[in-house]
Parts: structure tokens; C-alpha cells; sequence
């Protein structure tokens, strides 16, 4: 399949939500920040989660994680939801891009708007507990499967979705639910055991773990366990995902 | 020498839960480099099906259709690099401006260097003040020339115009064809739809009719109209016909038109007025045009397949 066109569309799907920064990058920043300023503040002196390592470190890497994978989704779902709504998909389909041309462009924009938002939330949380980087290539390599897969799975939810709310309700009720389930605030080593089980069968705990592994050196599971977890499931969903754009599901009739 | 665009044996059938649709039923269709082709039916007879058909937005359920010789399916890229398509919908994207939204469409067409091309389009469309401005901000009008222009802005050599026209003031249609035209006569093949059969009679050299999904009428556009009756008589008026030409008029408001083939049955249908006691006023004689031979046609009262 053609790659020509990826870099032209992947150019307007950056620019898109450049345009309106504020709410794309800015209120994200924003958000993480308070969840740091009151999960940090109530717990800091209750919870030790790694020997030697404050709560409000452990949380930044979390933080960061979580807003890296809600905005790869929000940017390819709404955006494509958004076209789909207003008809000016019918700009992307009549041009001779391939389907693969058009994945690379979707989750490609995804992931810069991930990273951005990621390096914001660091930015403005470190200087309250820099959680050190003690591996930061396993911090760089979750993060950019972390935003593809998180990217693929809003391509997926824009394609099938055929309202806003439905695209909210797969926000709200898969991704949503996932994150928070992940070990973004806590480790999952410090549940029962049952749940420690069920966050075991959860994709983004992995993501979550081996990026944290980044920070600190230490994680719950080998950050190669997860690093086979997470590629397996981008691979899977990419190809659903490459399938879909193939066969024009929902988008030609 | 190659067709621009050729339908074969082309069908689409909607499948719903009340049953199945046929949208195009059957169509073959060839039209030559540097044709101005007029694709002419009511709503629903299947013309945006069949564009979409062509663009690649719908797929057909039977047939094959090509583009400068290329398959819309199996060799899509290069079909549709061929392809200018200005959708009837008006369509814009709000997070950019009018120059932003032309360069963005050539990249997809993997065309560089554009903006010569880009200021040229602009300016034979009335848009060279609007090339910051975002698309939010445009008239409906001035977003119908967007449109136009995004459709231009690769130079492909077939232009498709999904009722172009609809809706728009006579400034823009007047400027929207006089560059169609120059850019008919530098080669480039129109397919027009247009409800305006005047538009059609005055553009295009071959025209097909399109009824149910099928086509009731393919010729030159002088022979379709050759085909019909050679006179109209025209008249206005407040009263009542009389059954008799009631039947065979076709009235429009205060304007009432009837089929007149010499002058004897134009003193004919007169006559049948005074002795009615019907008063008319502004009465004129005038050629059929366009929209008699597409009512004929479309009322099955005669054949246009030639």
C-alpha cells in the first residue's frame, strides 16, 4: 500500500488541534495537575508505594501516562467523528491516499498530541517531585506504543461511532475505566489479590508499569512482560483498525 | 481515443430493512476527452449515486467503472488523481482558512509547489480576498466557490460538478462558468449535473437522462431538442383552461406553456381560449427548449435513446 499523502494529512491533523491548543494541550495539562496538587496533598504521608520513592513522585509518571493515552484517543476519535458529523470527510475520500496512508496520518497525529500533552503534564508536575529517570528508554518506548494504541483505538471508536455521545460513551466507559484501573494512583501490588488478577488482564496496567519503569527502575511486572503485552494489543487492534479503513467501514457505502 | 469516464453495466442496490432500492439500474455510459456532459434527472433518478460511484464514496454492487482508463476499484489512486469532484453538499472544514484548506487538498494529491496554481484558481473564482479568511467565516456562496476550488486545485483532467449551482447568486454562476468553460476548452472533460436545464442547453454538447436509475435519454443535446415539438406557445393568466388544453398544458405559476407543432394548431389552441373566455397577456411563441424535451421525456411521452 502507497504512503503517499501521509505526511500532508498527518501536517492538518497536527495543525488541527494546534489551532485550538488551549483545550487540546492546555485544559489536559491543567487537569493532571490538580489530580497531583489533591491526590498529593491527601496521600503524600500515607502511602509509600517504592522504597524511598515519595507518593507524589510515583503519581507524576502516572499522571503523565494517563494524559498521554486519553488524548491519543480524544484527537483520531474526534477528529474523524467530526468530519464524519459535518461531511467534510468527503475532502479525505475522494483523494487516492491508501488505508494504510491514512492510518500512519490518524495515529501519527494522535501521538503528537499525546507526547505534547505528556511533556506539559511533566513539565509543570516535576518541579513539585522530579521522579527521576532512571531508565528513560523504557519511559520513551511505552509512551509512543502507548499513544499509537491508544491513537488506533480512537480511529476504531471515530470509524464505527456515528454521534458525539457515542464516541463519549466509549470514552467513558471503556477508556475511562481502564486508566483509572491501571495503577495510575496506586500499586497494584498494594490490592488483594483477587484484583491484583483482574489488573493483570488489563492492557493499560502494562502500559502504565513499564513507563513508570522509566522513572524509577523498578516496576510490579518485567517491563519485557510488558512490552509483549502492549505490542501484541497495538498489533491486533492496528489490524483491525487497517481492516476497517480497507473495507470503508461506515465511511463509503 | 480513451474514454474519460466509462460506467459498465453499472447497478447499486440499497439493502434496507423495507427492502432493497435500486438506485442505478443497469448503466453504460461512455464519455470522450473534452466532452461537456449533462447527466439530467428528478431527484432520486440516481445522478449523485452514480458520481459517487465514480469517486469511490459508494461501491457499485455490479459493474465496472473507469476514469481515463482506470478502474475506480481495483486502481483507485490513479482513478481518482484524475478526478475533480465538487460534492453537492456544502461541505467545509472550520479549523482553517481558504488557503490553508487549498494547500492541504493538493498535498493529498501529492502536488507541490501549488501556489501559482492555487492564487490563479482563487482569482478566477472571486476568492483572492478570501484566501485568509477562515471557512467559517464565508457566505454560503463563498464556500460554494471553495468547493469548486478544491476540486480544481490538482488539475485533473475530468471535473465532476454535482449541481454546482444550487442555491447560488447569478454572479457566481456566471464566473463559475465562463472558467468551467475555459477549462473545458483547454481539454479537460466536464460531467455536469445541473437542475437547471438551461444551464445543461447553454453548456453541454451531450446530455444523458437518468429516470429510476436508468437512462431514458442519451444524444447531443441539439438532437434532443430537435426531437421534440418546434414551437411553445406561452401566455399568462388568473382563469381557468379549458379541460381540453388544460391536460396538455404545463403551467408554472401564472405561466402557462403548450405544445405547438405549426401555426395552425398555435391558432388552434387560441381559438379554444377566446371561446372559453380565457384572458391571457404577454403571449409569445418561442422554440421548445431543454425543459420541454426533459418533461416529455421524464412524462414517458416519448423515447430518448439514440
Amino acid at each position: 500500500m502507497s504512503l503517499a499523502g501521509v505526511l500532508p494529512l498527518l501536517r492538518k491533523e497536527v495543525l488541527r488541534f494546534w489551532k485550538v491548543a488551549v483545550q487540546t494541550v492546555g485544559a489536559p495539562v491543567l487537569t493532571a495537575l490538580l489530580y497531583l496538587l489533591i491526590f498529593g496533598h491527601v496521600l503524600e504521608d500515607h502511602v509509600e508505594v517504592f522504597p524511598g520513592v515519595r507518593y507524589t513522585s510515583f503519581l507524576i509518571p502516572g499522571l503523565v501516562m494517563m494524559s498521554v493515552l486519553q488524548n491519543a484517543f480524544a484527537n483520531s476519535s474526534s477528529s474523524l467523528i467530526q468530519s464524519k458529523i459535518t461531511g467534510n470527510l468527503v475532502f479525505l475520500l475522494v483523494t487516492p491516499l491508501s488505508p494504510l496512508a491514512w492510518y500512519l496520518a490518524y495515529v501519527g497525529a494522535s501521538v503528537v498530541r499525546g507526547l505534547a500533552v505528556g511533556c506539559g503534564v511533566l513539565f509543570v508536575t516535576a518541579w513539585f517531585a522530579p521522579p527521576g529517570l532512571a531508565e528513560p528508554a523504557w519511559a520513551l518506548v511505552f509512551a509512543l506504543l502507548g499513544a499509537g494504541m491508544l491513537g488506533t483505538l480512537g480511529l476504531i471508536a471515530g470509524l464505527w461511532a456515528e454521534k458525539f455521545d457515542q464516541v463519549a460513551a466509549f470514552q467513558n466507559f471503556l477508556i475511562m475505566p481502564l486508566t483509572f484501573l491501571s495503577g495510575v494512583f496506586y500499586s497494584v501490588h498494594s490490592l488483594p489479590a483477587f484484583w491484583q488478577a483482574v489488573s493483570h488482564l488489563n492492557p493499560f496496567f502494562y502500559m502504565i508499569d513499564g513507563f513508570r519503569r522509566g522513572f524509577f527502575g523498578a516496576s510490579d511486572v518485567s517491563p519485557w512482560i510488558s512490552l509483549a503485552v502492549v505490542g501484541t494489543s497495538f498489533v491486533v487492534l492496528a489490524s483491525i483498525a487497517l481492516r476497517l479503513l480497507t473495507t470503508g467501514y461506515k465511511i463509503r457505502s | 481515443m480513451l474514454a474519460a469516464i466509462a460506467f459498465d453495466h453499472v447497478s447499486k442496490t440499497y439493502r434496507s430493512r423495507r427492502g432493497d432500492v435500486r438506485a442505478v439500474d443497469d448503466v453504460s455510459l461512455e464519455i470522450a476527452q473534452g466532452e461537456f456532459f449533462g447527466l439530467l434527472g428528478p431527484n432520486g433518478a440516481g445522478k449523485t449515486t452514480l458520481i459517487s460511484i465514480l469517486a469511490g464514496l459508494t461501491r457499485a454492487s455490479a459493474g465496472t467503472v473507469m476514469v481515463m482508463g482506470h478502474d475506480v476499484v481495483a486502481d483507485y489512486a490513479a482513478a481518482r488523481k484524475s478526478l475533480g469532484i465538487v460534492p453537492q453538499e456544502l461541505v467545509f472544514d472550520p479549523f482553517f482558512t481558504v488557503r490553508e484548506t487549498l494547500r492541504i487538498q493538493s498535498g493529498y494529491f501529492g502536488v507541490k509547489g501549488n501556489e501559482a496554481w492555487i492564487d490563479e484558481v482563487l482569482a478566477e473564482l472571486g476568492l483572492a480576498d478570501k484566501a485568509g479568511a477562515n471557512m467559517r467565516q464565508l457566505s454560503g456562496g463563498m464556500k460554494r466557490r471553495v468547493l469548486v476550488a478544491q476540486a480544481l486545485v490538482h488539475r485533473p483532467p475530468v471535473i465532476v460538478l454535482d449541481e454546482p449551482t444550487a442555491g447560488v447568486d447569478v454572479e457566481l454562476r456566471q464566473m463559475l462558468w465562463k472558467f468551467i468553460a475555459r477549462l473545458n476548452r483547454e481539454g479537460h472533460t466536464v460531467l455536469l449535473t445541473t437542475h437547471y436545464l438551461e444551464e445543461a442547453e447553454a453548456l453541454c454538447g451531450r446530455i444523458a437522462m437518468l429516470k429510476q436509475g436508468r437512462i431514458v435519454a442519451l444524444d447531443r443535446t441539439s438532437a434532443l431538442l430537435a426531437g421534440t415539438a418546434s414551437t411553445m406557445l406561452r401566455f399568462k393568466t388568473d382563469d381557468l383552461l379549458p379541460p381540453a388544453l388544460a391536460a396538455q398544458a404545463r403551467v408554472t405559476g401564472r405561466i402557462v406553456q403548450l405544445k405547438a407543432h405549426d401555426a395552425a394548431e398555435v391558432e388552434a389552441h387560441l381559438g379554444a381560449l377566446r371561446q372559453a373566455g380565457v384572458r391571457v397577456e404577454d403571449i409569445e411563441i418561442g422554440r421548445a427548449d431543454l425543459e420541454d424535451v426533459f418533461v416529455e421525456i421524464m412524462s414517458g411521452a416519448r423515447g430518448g435513446l439514440a
